[in-house]
């Protein structure tokens, strides 16, 4: 099955690491998709959808619908950005029937790659090894928002020699919640630092999530904490990049 | 009282609150998450709890006049209360007209909502906390910090230094038995003296205009049926039309705050003693508060309304867990606290409240009547947005933002210089500290952003 996907790289992958918008191209490219990347894009506008800044926030959602809006299919490489797309978009234009049907069309074609991958595509990785343990933390937008649970760890199962720690409290939050965490840092640290504990207690070589805004929180804290764990988004390693450098590891 | 950071700041710097919360809510998360398990289809359950708060809030009038009906056919007196002052009033009008100078008041975060404790002490009538908690908060000056458990930022050791310090006839052992006994010697015998008991409401059944109640520890039908006179307050929004809807919402409310299939003890009163009774009071008023309610329904938060009070969302709130109740400065704290304390105390002075929140999704995720916390919390975010509550910082930073953003070019150019500052700072892949960004690095390191971004590295690519 080929199919012309848009890939929607999102702000903080565009900037923070590109390597998961790579590993994201590969691994669809692997499934038989055509990706094409719309240079229209920068942010979905999630941070000033969730500041209250509806203005900004419906000046970006037009701009994003605008770009992806010709492919048949939009793959995200976070649940979170996925999310708002799918889930907000048609709120934000509840009221303007000339874009609540371009809000709804694009809403319906967009997916969290992981999603898309082990549900549209029914593909799993082939050849690719990687001896290791990981444990994924469940990141809450694509979690609650797209039901994000057993596509990852399914596609993960598919990796030779990767095994899975289970970690406690795998879909309590890890504290990062965008802006939160540097509006309320000292409420958002303590949340991280139990994960970060709960994350330890696992044995664990590698932390996996979908999401790389809760990455960075968790990948941070465990630094600062002295850490040898490592994280990735998982994708990365479903592309077979799980050899490369970790988050904050110099390439 | 100071704002809301400083008073999470507080909490987060008290290791005994940590305790007590983790205890409390964590053995509530782990025993409601048994009881919904065993619990058949638990989802539809909900939804059909949704549904019959949303037809009782959408028909509100026709439903508290049937309530109004029934209640005085059974023999009891209804009153209205537009504002919390005007409850207090009428309740305190009451209590003099019954000669009290004592009350037996059995826990109801209304009463708290509108001030009632403060009301009857200005008033000077003396008045006993039955509920353990509530007679704990009462002992130590405090308000609760929980809608369930009053006093669970409190841990037995210092409920017990309290019981010592204060009871007239403390208990001896240091046992859990023994504490409870030493409550009730010092209840027991001012709930039976009391000449008006004053309680809230889970339940106001329209049909046959019947209060219920429901405790824990059966404080509620002692403290309520010995004195000559009952009064309830109420809010507006706890009407439903019949029994049986009373008693799914009694499967949905226990099952949710605690895991037990039912509270202890859940009482239907029906107007006051009849002739022949052996036993009740000779009086019973019910008090309808509107307090802000119809307003809340009119102006988009008519699915708040929906709350049962089972203080589900807050026992499984990341932000609750680290910081407790009374860090949210209002009368309920939490996600739903978050949500009705600037309806009831103004936005411009509780505007926090709404962004103390990661918007994870959880406490939508366990609440029994499907309230969308998150968005309700997000519309408060807009309000304040709207009329200029923000920080000016905020609007800036945002604004700027959105200006490059919806402009791809000039984003580019703009993320590409931005990456080239911040690297200069990291040595390693790590940075420890970045000037402007100190809510995040204070307590984590950040990533080094990449050498070029995605865009450009990709369109690079395409060129070759």
């Amino acid at each position: 099955m080929t199919q012309n996907v848009a890939l929607f790289v999102t702000c903080l992958v565009d900037v923070m690491r590109p390597r998961i918008g790579f590993a994201t191209i590969r691994a669809l490219e692997a499934a038989g998709c055509t990706v094409v990347v719309p240079q229209g894009q920068t942010c979905c506008g999630q941070p000033a959808l969730n500041s209250g800044d509806r203005d900004h926030a419906i000046a970006l959602a037009k701009q994003t619908i605008t770009a992806l809006e010709p492919y048949e299919a939009i793959v995200v490489p976070s649940g979170s950005c996925a999310g708002t797309i799918r889930c907000h978009y048609p709120e934000l234009f509840e009221h303007d029937p000339d874009w609540l049907p371009r809000a709804q069309a694009v809403a319906e074609k967009t997916f969290e790659v992981m999603a898309y991958l082990d549900e549209v595509c029914g593909w799993k990785p082939e050849g690719v090894s990687l001896p290791a343990t990981a444990t994924y933390h469940d990141s809450c937008s694509g979690l609650r928002e797209l039901g994000i649970k057993a596509q990852p760890r399914r596609l993960l199962k598919a990796i030779d020699g990767l095994s899975m720690a289970p970690l406690a409290g795998a879909e309590t939050c890890c504290g990062f919640g965008g802006t939160f965490c540097v509006k309320y840092p000292a409420i958002s640290n303590a949340i991280v630092g139990e994960k970060a504990a709960a994350i330890q207690s696992t044995g664990a070589d590698l932390l996996l999530a979908g999401d790389l805004g809760c990455l960075m929180n968790m990948a941070g804290k465990l630094h600062r904490d002295g850490s040898k764990i490592r994280a990735f988004h998982a994708i990365e390693l479903i592309a077979g990049m799980g050899d490369g450098p970790a988050i904050g590891e110099e390439a | 009282m100071s704002g809301f950071t400083e008073r999470a700041d507080a909490a987060l710097a008290d290791p005994i609150l940590k305790i007590a919360v983790e205890r409390t809510a964590g053995t509530s998360e782990a025993k409601r998450a048994i009881a919904i398990d065993a619990f058949p289809d638990f989802e539809a359950a909900r939804t059909r709890a949704a549904a019959i708060k949303d037809h009782v809030i959408a028909h509100l009038g026709p439903y508290l006049e049937q309530f109004e009906a029934s209640a005085i056919a059974a023999g009891a007196q209804v009153h209205w209360a537009q504002t919390a002052d005007e409850a207090c009033a009428i309740v305190i009008a009451l209590c003099k007209a019954a000669g009290a100078k004592s009350v037996a008041r059995s826990k109801s975060m209304l009463g708290e909502e509108i001030g009632l404790p403060h009301a009857l002490e200005e008033a000077g009538i003396v008045r006993v906390e039955t509920d353990l908690a509530e007679h704990i908060i009462q002992l130590a000056d405090e308000r609760p910090s929980h809608i369930i458990w009053p006093a669970m930022h409190k841990t037995r050791e210092q409920v017990s230094a309290l019981f010592r310090a204060k009871h007239a006839n403390p208990h001896k052992e240091e046992t859990i038995a023994a504490m409870a006994q030493s409550a009730r010697r010092e209840l027991r015998a001012k709930m039976l003296g009391a000449d008006v008991g004053i309680s809230g409401a889970n339940f106001l059944i329209a049909d046959t205009g019947a209060v219920c109640t429901v405790t824990n520890e059966g404080n509620a039908e002692l403290s309520l049926v010995p004195p000559r006179v009952h009064i309830v307050t109420a809010g507006i929004e706890k009407i439903v039309p019949s029994m049986p809807h009373a008693i799914h919402m009694l499967r949905m409310l226990a099952r949710s705050a605690t895991g037990a299939a039912l509270t202890q003890y859940t009482t239907f009163y029906t107007g006051p003693k009849r002739p022949g009774d052996r036993d009740g009071p000779e009086e019973m008023h019910i008090v309808l508060v509107d307090n802000g309610r119809t307003k809340m329904r009119d102006e988009g938060l008519a699915e708040m309304l929906r709350c049962i009070r089972c203080g589900a969302c807050m026992n499984h709130c990341v932000v609750f867990r680290q910081i407790g109740g009374h860090a949210y400065g209002g009368t309920y704290p939490g996600p739903m606290g978050a949500v009705l304390t600037p309806a009831l105390d103004g936005l411009a002075a509780t505007r926090d409240l709404a962004h103390a929140c990661t918007l994870n999704g959880k406490c939508q995720e366990v609440c029994p009547v499907k309230i969308p916390l998150p968005t309700l919390l997000k519309g408060w975010r807009e309000k304040s947005w709207r009329e200029g509550l923000e920080p000016t910082s905020m609007r800036w930073g945002l604004g700027l933002w959105a200006f490059a953003a919806t402009r791809p070019a000039l984003y580019r150019l703009g993320t590409a210089i931005a990456i080239r500052a911040i690297r200069l700072i990291g040595r390693t892949g790590w940075i420890a500290s970045l000037p402007f960004a100190g809510g995040w690095t204070k307590h984590r390191d950040l990533p080094k952003p990449a050498a070029r971004s995605f865009m450009a590295q990709y369109q690079q690519e395409q060129r070759k």
